[in-house]
């Protein structure tokens, strides 16, 4: 029997020249999916596999010959003829600055590969002076937009405050958070629709906020997690985590990833159980699979409980 | 930090084999336990025959549990008396599309409702059901899709929607039967369609004629401009998705509702084209898979007919038994057996029939009747302290290896990640241990062993090697071949101008209106249905694990004019009465509900027993009964809400008002 094979829409392929050397990809390929198949690292903050670039973090830039200006690999289509260079000076010099003000700003401590990237970039946040003081909670929240008020100098300016705890299930920490964005936009129409979270304030005071500022459960929040998901920094994490590592018992070292598929409705989302010691201690799903594309609800993401509750019976 | 308060109970897993002595459930011993479970199976057989026995698989169980389960019953019992609590939600769905098409699947595929026109959720409310589809539907909005929801409550679901039908509810035939008349009125059928891949065309259009959009209106309270419009546009559309889950199959008429809206596909050729099905969705994990496996009384692997000598022959030949030539007994006619005492041992595995049917007191006053009850599961439920025999097992998503077949019929591996509690035992390697005492020498075999058993005997599985499974993201059924995939939708023969290609055709259903049989009266004005919220899962046995902090307990949600009328506060406690029962519940008032309707989940039984209040009018068909419609009446007891301790209102149900 004869059935329609839907085929997708068929893409020239192009070349151009990335450090040199030459590819050959299919038209709408992006710098940074370009430099993958090739295998020239380019480090991302903001960018997420399952989410519309936002263009936040300036991490990823790239020297594109002939540009005035430089490039956000994340989202620059490549061209045909087109000569990228990802490790010139211009390059370095742009990645180090933006670690530097990461660095010196912001708690990167749960960022996988800030380590690697400083020394790669020699990058020095500390020449910025010690850190300032951390805010008390809601401090950075009240603040108004055209009421900031510059520092001296004598110290870096942080977005450092303390831990938002207001429900069991997960933690906002904003100390961790390099205003990327991609919380916001998984809550909102790219994912989630649940539009609990945006970004309030202008420049240095920007920050992620519930409507007025509300704790999460009066906010429009359904604890789906999908923040969590695509958060670059650990901003955002699991109580469980956020516990643990205050414990000093979070290990990763000692973690299996097992993905297998939720126990509650009939969807068929694919969880990835995160278990340390025999105890799920956190959960996530793989951004390719064709029924999530990363995303859970809050049976999938925080209804583990009731299979480790093992004190007796 | 804020902690929400807990009304759910929390369950400790079982980790010691339960017996029970003078009355009294006590630990044993796995070797006593289980030399108990056979042997009580072993004297019922004896005394009073195979089909004296019934076996209640595990819908969120995996497919090779299900598998083994329903080769127990069939080999080492020899009875087709098999079945799960898919009786209990979508089994009209199976039955409804099985008898139009053939095969008990949903149509089409979850990327398909993202590549649509128009996307039409019947009686669901997946944003809080299923969340994750919802994503694909809402991607489907956004890529320009126009969403209508039929739903009686103004749902979260219903925000979404450009249209939002609000019938009464149990009026979904009449509904669906105006919708097809004013397609045939307007000229819009597929009359290629219609005249090459369906039958019963004319009985169809006869059944409809008398549902005008007047009468309809009457009947549904839905107007009848929108009516005219729900028709218009299906009709309209290049490409239709047509879902629904519980609202439709919750019913006691359950199939003929089912029936009722493939008709509307066969009429507009909604079905067999990309972007174009019928969707039900599946509320339990592995619904799909329990019945795909032949863990239902009329069925073998691969949805095969029991009644097909050829069929059983196959299966006779790899398992070395006869397998009875009857239909053995659902889930609905075993608790019947049991009153009539034709029944007389049960094994339960993974499920809670207790707490999941209607009519609490009658379920559990049939099981007391049992000779013998053998219940295996990860807590002591409610229908394990009933037991005569509790075995305590790992569970299936997360400690044991196998697969799940999702609502788009994918099959997706299923993964070990945790060591069960020390003490559980995984649930295949129970059943083969009882197997063994009962002269059937089982093995434990590995899951991949039993799936590539399922695979030689079910075609429609065939191809669906671990390896593949892996590699693909799952597959979705059928497959035939590890060479080859079958498109995402099912039915494309529909369309093939080929007669022999095409098969048989699709026949209408050929169904009448059967309102709720719970009548509304003066005594009992208020039409209940039941339904989940977001964060709960039916019983609350598995979501009363973790602290939500949207639960607020069970609720009776009811609509501003009731409130006002019968003088409620929100939040205050009514006394919710039915013609069964009585409960005391906190009200809630809210804009989604439309006057004379109220609605509670079952997700908090140990706080408010909503199934004392339902009925259990079942489909005759399917066997599904009637959770989505009671009728109960509503008082104040007073006094304020303000004077009384949360404590107190929670405590307030106890025994003496059951």
């Amino acid at each position: 029997m004869t059935t329609p094979v839907l085929l997708p829409t068929p893409r020239r392929l192009i070349d151009a020249t990335i450090d040199g050397e030459t590819v050959r990809v299919p038209e709408g390929t992006t710098v940074l999916e370009a430099c993958e198949s090739v295998g020239t690292e380019v480090p991302t903050l903001c960018y997420g596999d399952t989410l519309t670039p936002r263009n936040a973090c300036r991490v990823c830039v790239v020297e594109v010959e002939g540009a005035r200006t430089l490039a956000p690999a994340c989202s620059r289509k490549l061209e045909a003829g087109m000569s990228v260079a990802t490790d010139s000076e211009r390059v370095r010099h742009s990645r180090k600055m933006v670690l530097e003000l990461l660095g010196s700003s912001v708690d990167l401590s749960t960022t996988p590969k800030v380590p690697e990237w400083m020394e790669r970039y020699e990058a020095e946040p500390e020449r910025f002076g010690p850190r300032a003081e951390p805010a008390a909670l809601g401090v950075r929240d009240a603040r108004r937009a055209g009421e900031h008020e510059p520092g001296d100098g004598a110290v870096a300016e942080t977005v450092e405050q303390p831990a938002k705890v207001d429900n069991d299930l997960y933690v906002r920490d904003y100390s961790k958070c390099i205003m990327c964005y991609k919380c916001v936009d998984a809550c909102g129409d790219q994912w989630q629709n649940s539009f609990a979270i945006g970004v309030a304030g202008r420049g240095f005071d920007a920050r992620i906020s519930t409507e007025h500022d509300v704790e999460l459960p009066d906010s429009a929040c359904v604890y789906c997690g999908n923040c969590i998901e695509v958060c670059p920094t650990g901003a955002l994490s699991f109580a469980t985590e956020f516990d643990m590592r205050k414990a000093g018992t979070w290990d990763e070292e000692k973690q299996t990833e097992t993905t297998t598929v939720c126990t509650y409705c009939g969807v068929g989302c694919n969880v990835t159980l995160h278990v340390q010691e025999n105890e799920i201690v956190k959960v996530s799903s793989p951004h390719d699979n064709p029924v999530t594309h990363g995303n859970l609800c809050i049976k999938g993401r925080f209804g583990f409980q009731h299979v480790q509750r093992r004190g007796g019976g | 930090m804020r902690r929400s308060e807990d009304f759910s109970t929390s369950y400790d897993r079982l980790t010691r084999p339960l017996v029970r002595e003078h009355g009294e459930l006590r630990p044993a011993t796995w070797e006593e336990a289980l030399d108990r479970a056979a042997a009580g199976f072993r004297q019922g057989v004896d005394r009073h025959g195979p089909n004296s026995f019934g076996m209640l698989s595990c819908a969120r169980a995996t497919n090779e549990m299900n598998f083994v389960a329903q080769k127990f019953a069939r080999v080492v019992v020899g009875t087709n008396n098999v079945d799960s609590c898919n009786r209990t939600c979508h089994a009209p769905s199976v039955a409804g599309l099985a008898a139009a098409f053939g095969s008990g699947g949903g149509t089409s595929s979850y990327s398909e409702v993202e590549d649509t026109d128009l996307i039409v959720i019947w009686g669901g409310n997946p944003r809080f059901a299923h969340p994750i589809f919802f994503q694909h539907v809402l991607k489907g909005v956004r890529n320009g899709a126009k969403l209508f929801v039929v739903d009686p409550r103004r749902t979260p679901t219903a925000e979404w929607a450009d249209r939002w039908f609000g019938l009464n509810v149990g009026t979904d035939i009449p509904l669906a039967h105006a919708v097809g008349r004013e397609i045939l009125h307007a000229g819009l059928a597929n009359e290629s369609f219609v005249e090459r891949a369906t039958s019963g065309f004319d009985e169809y259009r006869a059944l409809v004629e008398p549902w005008t959009l007047a009468a309809a209106e009457a009947e549904t309270g839905v107007p009848a401009e929108a009516i005219r419009e729900l028709a218009h546009t299906y009709a309209r559309a290049e490409r239709a998705q047509l879902c629904w889950t519980l609202g439709i199959t919750e019913h006691h008429n359950a199939t003929d509702n089912v029936r009722s809206l493939i008709n509307l596909s066969l009429l507009t050729g909604h079905v067999g084209r990309h972007g174009s099905g019928l969707n039900p969705l599946r509320g339990q994990n592995n619904v799909q898979g329990g019945g795909d496996m032949g863990a239902i009384p009329d069925r073998l692997a691969g949805f095969q007919d029991i009644l097909d000598a050829e069929v059983r022959a196959s299966f006779e030949r790899v398992w070395g038994r006869e397998i009875q030539d009857r239909k053995g007994l659902n889930l609905t006619q075993m608790f019947e057996a049991m009153e009539e005492g034709e029944l007389k041992t049960l094994y339960v595995i993974g499920e809670n029939p207790v707490q999941s049917e209607p009519e609490t007191h009658k379920t559990t006053a049939r099981l007391r009747a049992l000779d013998h009850l053998v219940v295996q599961d990860i807590f002591l439920t409610r229908t394990a302290e009933l037991a005569d025999v509790v075995l305590p097992a790992s569970a299936a998503w997360c400690e044991s290896d196998g697969t799940f077949t999702n609502s788009e019929r994918r099959v997706q591996l299923v993964r070990k990640a945790l060591e069960p509690p020390e003490g559980a035992r995984d649930d295949i390697e129970i059943m083969c241990a009882i197997a063994t005492r009962l002269g059937h020498e089982w093995e434990r075999p590995a899951a991949e062993e039993i799936w590539d058993e399922v695979r030689s005997l079910s075609p429609m599985h065939r191809g669906m090697s671990y390896a593949r499974l892996a590699e693909l993201d799952g597959i979705q059924w059928p497959c035939y071949s590890e060479d080859s995939l079958e498109p995402s939708y099912l039915h494309s023969r529909l369309w093939s101008k080929d007669p022999e290609e095409r098969g048989a055709p699709a026949p209408f259903g050929i169904v009448g209106h059967s309102p709720p049989v719970d009548l509304l009266d003066e005594d009992f004005p208020f039409r209940l249905t039941t339904g989940r919220r977001l964060d709960d899962y039916n019983t609350g046995v598995q979501t009363g694990g973790f602290s939500s902090p949207l639960r607020r307990g069970e609720l009776l949600d009811l609509s501003p004019e009731d409130a006002a009328k019968l003088g409620i506060e929100d939040g205050e406690t009514v006394r919710v009465t039915s013609r069964r029962g009585s409960v005391l519940v906190p009200a809630s008032i809210t804009e989604s509900m439309r006057p004379g309707l109220v609605f509670m989940t079952f997700h908090f039984p140990h706080q408010v027993d909503t199934q004392l209040l339902t009925i259990d009018a079942t489909d005759p068909i399917a066997g599904t009964a009637e959770y989505k419609a009671a009728a109960v009446q509503i008082e104040r007891i007073g006094p304020r809400p303000g004077q009384q301790a949360p404590s107190e209102r929670r405590d307030a149900p106890d025994e003496a008002l059951r």
